[in-house]
């Protein structure tokens, strides 16, 4: 298993964006916000985006509130001489795509596409919505360049190639045939090519008026119309973000827990990613349960445990044993040792189980390089605690 | 011989919903399997198309049909019932619906490939939640020679985070036709989702994040209820038990353990080096006592939806078919089921 060097691909200057993802629930917020503190404390100016809607990066960062546009996080880099910066920023889809509609069209226009029905449903709904404009989102600080390094926390999807797959979904069905097809036939090609499509045409306006409704196919064509000059330039955008993600300063950080689900998520990801030519740093896997007694094995452990609450007292080295107490169990005796040494135990399973499913995945992947979190005992909260994580996420690289 | 009925008697739609990573989807095949006892036949639907069920249940995939996955846990000898599967998705459900008002599955078919389901469930997101969640109320209203099909329909739901809407889907599709089929549909489930049949379990894990998605999601539905959304048990998963007392947490958890005695027990134990591994285990301990601590807070949390708790314990060796038993037989214990 190679190691994962996380301070040298903070530091290079030729990392300005790192994504993380992962499934849901493995800790990508806090590892994307770990990584923005670290990097900005060793000197980087850094904006960290999150993509979360549970303001959870906003709790960590002791913030209160976050909103489309990065704010510096107070206390977060202690040493000025440093020179870093730390600025986070919560992701408003609606309020992002509501700025591309602002920005490309007149302002008449723009309100019609804002208070159309279908639009209001898109830009809060739609899934895969979040995921491109988190996408554009990021072009777009990319762009402005004022941070030399963009840290991306993807959305909580269901599975991590949503934010690979869902901007393109979105650019396509704004851009694709059927939605014209639905809303407007006369536009897609000429009468040749409307008579050919009219009979399976009228079938399928009448099927979709059944299910979903003439009001919402009105809502839809009156939005098509309206929309039309901008359809073009959602397949582009999408299209260009994704470049930037296979550019040469993006690396992708995949993100687990020793889960099954997780390992699994993180295998596919890892596969669709050397598909697709992104450039992908490393795993990451949080929540790993090591010993600092890894020398005393489960079983070993939980004899002595059980050496210390079947032997009579007597037999036990213990000065002030009394020798009448034969029935009295040694753990009556040394309660804290053998709670200690079944607690031990059980760690060591854990640690044994988790390594069994990580191993799946290095022999499948044996030459991505791996870093590991120790789970830690209290909720992550702060910046001292994410300070923590940081320097776990370094760790690795000097042992 | 069990202590008490189960807390949810009369309850026949259990919909299952927790943040991602609680293990949802393992606690709602672990309660299915709790509620197939004495021959109750008890159906559980999955409708996110992840196939979770199939590998819980060391199958092959689930096809649109229902499948005998597994038969409930036998109890002084009454045989346990048959646990059927069925994995929703929307392409599927449409279909049915198609069929099931205009008689046009075979249109539908063809539909398909156009890639017209996609697009009338990507135009109308509600669309999309109301045929899933038209399917397990179908499921539960289902009769066959005057009696239920199923004693139970167990639905793995979607996440916290996005259940209000789910379950809400009359309003949902309002904006769809105002009149007609989806919208008598829309009412029909909507008719069983806010009936005394159906009740909204939460699965979380002792943390801070999960926990208070968890009070969010409740808060919601609690806003929701007006029309009679019964908010269901709240399952604590991946419990691990507290071996320490009160004075031994607080001690350990501040870093003030008696190494001393835990020495002269490693000591009496035959283990050498017991100096080091007194540390060691010391270290170990306390880091039990903070976490245990921490997980003591959050459930105090809990406490206040006064909503029934159920824990479940973390199991340590590979996740499995003996695990999910382990998982329902706590459920049944407690009451849940």
């Amino acid at each position: 298993m190679t190691r994962l060097d996380v301070d040298r691909l903070l530091d290079d200057p030729r990392t300005r964006i790192i994504v993380c993802c992962g499934s849901g629930g493995v800790g990508k917020t806090t590892t994307a916000a770990a990584l923005g503190l670290r990097a900005a404390e060793r000197g980087r100016h850094v904006v960290v985006l999150t993509v979360d809607p549970a303001r959870r990066l906003a709790q960590s960062m002791g913030l209160t509130s976050l909103d489309n546009t990065p704010r510096p996080v107070p206390g977060a880099v202690r040493d000025p001489q440093l020179g870093g910066t730390l600025h986070a920023m919560m992701l408003d889809m609606k309020r992002t795509f509501d700025e591309i509609v602002e920005a490309h069209s007149d302002p008449d226009r723009a309100a019609q596409i804002l208070a159309n029905p279908f639009y209001q449903s898109l830009s809060s709904s739609f899934a895969g919505t979040q995921e491109y404009m988190a996408m554009e989102k990021l072009g777009q600080l990319r762009q402005s360049d004022e941070w030399d390094l963009i840290v991306v926390d993807t959305p909580p999807s269901r599975s991590a190639l949503d934010f690979l797959d869902a901007p393109q979904r979105l650019g396509r069905f704004l851009d694709g045939r059927l939605i014209r097809l639905l809303s407007a036939p006369t536009r897609v090609g000429g009468r040749a090519y409307l008579r050919v499509v009219t009979a399976g045409f009228s079938m399928l306006t009448g099927v979709i008026t059944k299910v979903i409704g003439t009001q919402v196919l009105r809502d839809v064509q009156t939005f098509v119309a309206a929309f039309d000059t901008m359809f073009g330039g959602f397949r582009q955008r999408a299209e260009d973000t994704y470049r930037l993600l296979q550019a040469p300063g993006t690396a992708f950080l995949v993100i687990a827990t020793p889960e099954p689900d997780a390992l699994r998520e993180a295998s596919y990801f890892v596969e669709r990613l050397s598909q697709d030519r992104m450039p992908l740093a490393g795993l990451i896997v949080n929540r790993v349960h090591r010993s600092p007694a890894a020398q005393l094995s489960a079983a070993r452990s939980l004899a002595a445990a059980e050496t210390l609450e079947s032997a009579p007292t007597a037999t036990l080295a213990r000065p002030d044993a009394r020798s009448n107490a034969g029935a009295t169990a040694a753990s009556a005796r040394y309660p804290l040792a053998s709670t200690a040494l079944r607690l031990h135990a059980e760690r060591m399973q854990l640690g044994e189980r988790e390594r069994r499913l990580e191993e799946h995945f290095t022999a499948a992947h044996p030459v991505i390089p791996v870093v590991e979190v120790p789970a830690q005992p209290e909720d992550v909260h702060d910046l001292d605690g994410l300070r923590a994580i940081g320097v776990e996420l370094a760790r690795a690289a000097d042992d | 011989m069990r202590a008490r009925d189960s807390d949810w008697e009369g309850v026949r739609l259990h919909v299952v919903t927790g943040k991602g990573g609680t293990g949802k989807t393992t606690v709602a095949a672990a309660l299915a399997l709790a509620l197939a006892h004495d021959g109750r036949k008890v159906l559980l639907i999955e409708v996110e198309g992840r196939q979770g069920l199939a590998r819980l249940f060391d199958c092959p995939p689930l096809p649109y049909a229902e499948r005998k996955v597994g038969i409930g846990p036998g109890e002084e000898g009454r045989a346990g019932g048959d646990l059927y599967a069925l994995a929703v998705d929307p392409e599927g459900a449409l279909l049915d619906y198609l069929e099931m008002f205009y008689g046009i599955r075979h249109a539908g078919q063809a539909l398909t490939r156009l890639g017209l389901v996609d697009f009338a469930t990507t135009i109308a997101p509600g669309l999309s939640d109301v045929l899933r969640t038209g399917k397990a109320t179908e499921a539960t209203r289902r009769k066959a020679g005057g009696r239920e099909v199923y004693d139970a329909v167990v639905m793995d739901a979607p996440p916290t985070g996005r259940i209000g809407k789910f379950l809400n889907v009359a309003t949902e599709v309002s904006g769809l036709a105002r009149v007609g089929p989806i919208h008598g549909h829309a009412e029909t489930v909507e008719s069983v989702i806010r009936s005394p049949q159906t009740a909204v379990h939460f699965v979380t894990v002792l943390e801070e994040m999960p926990v208070q998605e968890t009070l969010d999601g409740i808060a919601e539905l609690r806003g929701l209820a007006q029309g009679g959304l019964q908010l269901g048990g709240i399952m604590i998963n991946m419990v691990r038990p507290v071996e320490l007392t009160d004075d031994q947490l607080d001690a350990a958890a501040h870093g003030a353990l008696d190494e001393h005695e835990l020495d002269l027990g490693l000591k009496a134990a035959g283990l050498e080096d017991s100096l080091g591994l007194a540390a060691s285990l010391a270290a170990e301990l306390s880091e039990h006592a903070r976490e245990a601590l921490a997980q003591r807070s959050q459930r105090h949390r809990l406490d206040g939806t006064g909503q029934p708790r159920y824990e479940l314990p973390l199991i340590t060796d590979q996740m499995d078919l003996g695990g999910l038993y382990r998982l329902a037989a706590a459920l049944r214990d407690q009451g849940a089921a």
